[in-house]
């Protein structure tokens, strides 16, 4: 009895320091950014190196101590440590505290995001050397790291939403870092505007969820979830994955994401691949007990997971730019997530956002360095052969490819995607019983997909010939270490990151899924009677299609180069509708823009400036000289006619005073 | 013997009535800024009359002392307000009042 208290009071005082996670990103965000403002005021002059070790070290810092609350936490994980800090809203029977809670699920995150973030942070300390904005983004880069934190860590709605605008506002930040560049600073604007056009439904979804529940803690909406209805819960569950999808670049809102890449790549890998855009994924596992109550919603998210990965995957075929190539792949891989957790199989979802994340930033950051070694080329029919010339980024970025293609099985994302394709075949669907099978399909040719643009990239980059300008290569030189080692360890842990959930079919730990079964295992839907047995098979299957992916590639543009140029001409009418990314960007400029673009000239050229200023404003104009003139009849010059006023007032007065 | 009876203070507030409103009746009336100017004069010593009346029926010191400042105020008011009237005499070669209305227009 008395150990278990002295445990008690262990915890207590643990749960006591959960702020420090969230407050030592904002310290490192706020001291760059004063340090930054007087520099640029001339007040003092700071080496970027300082700015560097803020950076680096609020980062690095936080993931020690989130590191070290995790695995306390670990010890004893169905209990969630709170950490109450102030009451942020006090209005009537409306409150909303301002409090932490770390449970299994945001205690995988802030693990993840943190060390992710450590590492990105540390090689940006090598890619933005000598930017005149070094201090800059370190705040910037900061700033987010601390919004996510808090969007991770919240136990209520309203503060995770904080969080959700905090990382939205980093991310457009940081889009257009560079905005002397018109283009650069449009990014940043389409990314914004189309995240807030999702945020209408996240917005409409919290006034739902107030109006009938009344709170926006988390436990709360759990205990009081039979105030929710078939009908309300699908309702509000759609309006937040439309926030999801804003966040998350899903159809029809992610248009934004690949003209994200304007940014930094560090920033590319930290918010537009690894935790950003996986916050809608996190949103719908977090509020898993609302969409268990919404099979519509659930299925729709399913149905647009599996949609969004196959289209994105598509376009990703025929892109030329290294870095939209891996922005497509992170719109496609994020269409995988929503397919597990759309399927009810959050554990899966929170899975592959974890091993993408691994190999995803590896990617990027290996892009960024290939970049960085071709003195800025993005281009990769101008690439080729450079495996002998960088071979550290070359075998990071070899490490990623093996780990997102699935090519070697129990290697990098092979668990986690077999895991949300297994999950959609074997989770029945009252709505559309055929629909498993569909998805399941799906899914298995956007892996294939994923397996064959991966693979044309890698060729096209690393092997073969260098195509690209001769003063180009005389440059070429492999990036300084602090870029090629997170690169590298990465590369590393993202072929292993796998298996900390080998499923238990093959006679693995399925450690992160028994670990997150607690906080999710009333939402999952049973699977059907497909038993465990065939996971074995369908694994074969998706390594047999991830072999074809890879070989296909290989043959049409290693072996034989020739061919590819074939496959254009084969393709035809379908080669252009994919350059041109199925038009989706001119559809919604002649239909929404156009549209939203001639409301605000009429509201602005007619409503406002014609009938508002011109109208309204001549009319008071008139009116006021119409009652003065008026008045002025009154005023006829002569004193005496005044004096005949006072004394009519005078005997006015008396007269009122007398009665 | 009726017309013999005792003078009250109500017939001083009487005459004190009268000649307020004589004072208004020529202020208002009359044209010339003499005369405005005489009647003025006559709706303050009415006002002086009620005052003083008004002091004795209560017994009070008060009232006596406003009129002393009425009356020096009259005096001064009437020495600026006839400097005033030359001054028009000699911009407008007039002393109607109907004249002097510039600032309307």
């Amino acid at each position: 009895m008395l150990k278990l208290e002295h445990f008690q009071n262990f915890t207590d005082v643990h749960s006591d320091w959960l702020w420090l996670i969230v407050a030592l990103p904002l310290l490192g965000a706020v001291l760059n950014g004063l340090l930054t403002l007087l520099s640029s005021r001339k007040v003092l002059s700071v080496k970027p190196w300082v700015y560097a070790a803020i950076g680096c070290g609020a980062a690095i810092s936080s993931f020690v101590v989130s590191w070290e609350m995790f695995s306390q936490f670990k010890q004893n994980p169905n209990n969630p440590w709170v950490q109450e800090l102030f009451n942020w809203i006090e209005s009537g029977t409306f409150h909303v505290a301002f409090n932490l809670e770390l449970n299994s699920l945001s205690g995988v995150m802030i693990v993840f995001v943190t060390f992710l973030a450590s590492l990105i942070h540390l090689y940006s300390a090598g890619y933005m050397k000598g930017d005149e904005g070094f201090g800059r983004y370190f705040s910037y880069l900061n700033l987010f790291l601390f919004s996510m934190l808090m969007l991770v860590l919240a136990q209520d709605l309203l503060v995770l939403f904080l969080g959700w605008e905090g990382v939205g506002f980093c991310s457009y930040l940081l889009i257009g870092f560079w905005f002397e560049d018109v283009a650069n600073a449009e990014a940043g604007k389409k990314a914004i505007i189309l995240n807030r056009i999702g945020d209408a439904g996240f917005i409409a979804g919290l006034l739902m969820v107030f109006a009938l529940a009344g709170t926006f803690n988390f436990n709360d909406l759990l205990g009081h979830k039979q105030v929710f209805t078939e009908v309300t819960a699908t309702i509000i569950c759609f309006c937040f994955f439309f926030g999801a999808a804003g966040k998350s670049a899903q159809i029809p809102l992610y248009v934004w994401l690949p003209d994200a890449m304007a940014g930094p790549t560090p920033v590319s890998a930290l918010i537009h691949a690894a935790t950003m855009v996986t916050a809608g994924v996190y949103l719908v596992a977090r509020l898993h007990f609302l969409y268990v109550l919404a099979p519509w919603a659930s299925t729709i998210i399913a149905i647009i997971g599996v949609l969004t990965a196959l289209f994105a995957a598509s376009i990703a075929l025929v892109q030329n730019d290294i870095k939209k190539i891996l922005a497509y792949s992170t719109i496609s891989q994020l269409g995988y997530m929503f397919l597990g957790v759309g399927v009810t199989s959050y554990e899966s979802g929170i899975f592959h956002l974890i091993t993408h994340g691994f190999f995803k930033a590896c990617l990027f950051l290996a892009a960024g360095s290939v970049i960085h070694a071709l003195s800025g080329e993005q281009d990769i029919r101008k690439m080729g052969g450079l495996l002998k010339h960088i071979p550290l980024t070359s075998v990071g970025f070899l490490f990623g490819w093996i780990a997102i293609t699935g090519i070697v099985p129990t290697l990098g994302g092979f668990f986690s995607k077999d895991e949300i394709l297994w999950k959609a075949l074997a989770t029945p669907n009252s709505i559309f019983p055929f629909l498993p099978q569909i998805l399941y399909f799906g899914g298995l040719v956007a892996a294939f997909l994923t397996a064959f643009y991966m693979t044309r990239l890698v060729i096209l980059v690393f092997f073969g010939k260098y195509r690209g300008e001769h003063d180009v290569f005389e440059h070429i030189h492999e990036s300084p270490a602090i870029m090629t080692w997170p690169v590298f360890l990465l590369g590393l842990l993202s072929l292993f990151i796998g298996w900390i959930g080998v499923p238990a079919a093959i006679g693995g730990a399925d450690e992160l899924g028994k670990f997150l079964d607690p906080l999710f295992h009333l939402s999952t839907l049973e699977s059907n009677a497909l038993s465990r047995s065939l996971e074995p098979t369908l694994m074969a299957v998706s390594w047999l299609v991830a072999c074809l992916g890879v070989g296909l590639a290989w043959y049409a543009y290693g072996i034989k180069s020739a061919v590819s140029k074939n496959l254009a001409q084969w393709l035809g009418g379908l080669k252009k509708v994919l350059d041109g990314k199925y038009f989706v960007d001119e559809f919604y400029q002649a239909t929404v823009v156009r549209f939203a673009k001639t409301i605000a000239r009429w509201v602005s050229g007619w409503l406002i400036e014609g009938l508002l200023v011109n109208r309204l404003v001549e009319l008071s104009i008139q009116g006021i000289t119409r009652l003065s003139g008026a008045a002025k009849q009154v005023q006829l010059g002569f004193v005496r006619v005044y004096l005949v006023y006072i004394a009519a007032g005078a005997a006015l007065l008396i007269y009122l005073l007398v009665h | 013997m009726d017309f013999l009876t005792p003078i009250t203070p109500n017939h001083y507030l009487a005459l004190s009535a009268i000649l307020f409103a004589i004072g208004i009746a020529g202020v208002v009336t009359r044209k010339n800024v003499f005369l405005t100017l005489m009647s003025l004069e006559l709706m303050l010593n009415a006002v002086n009359l009620s005052f003083v009346t008004f002091a004795k029926v209560r017994g009070d010191m008060t009232g006596h002392v406003f009129v002393l400042f009425v009356v020096s105020i009259a005096a001064a008011e009437a020495c600026v307000g006839l400097a005033i009237v030359i001054a028009l005499f000699r911009l407008k070669e007039t002393v109607n009042l109907d004249m002097f209305k510039s600032l309307k227009d």
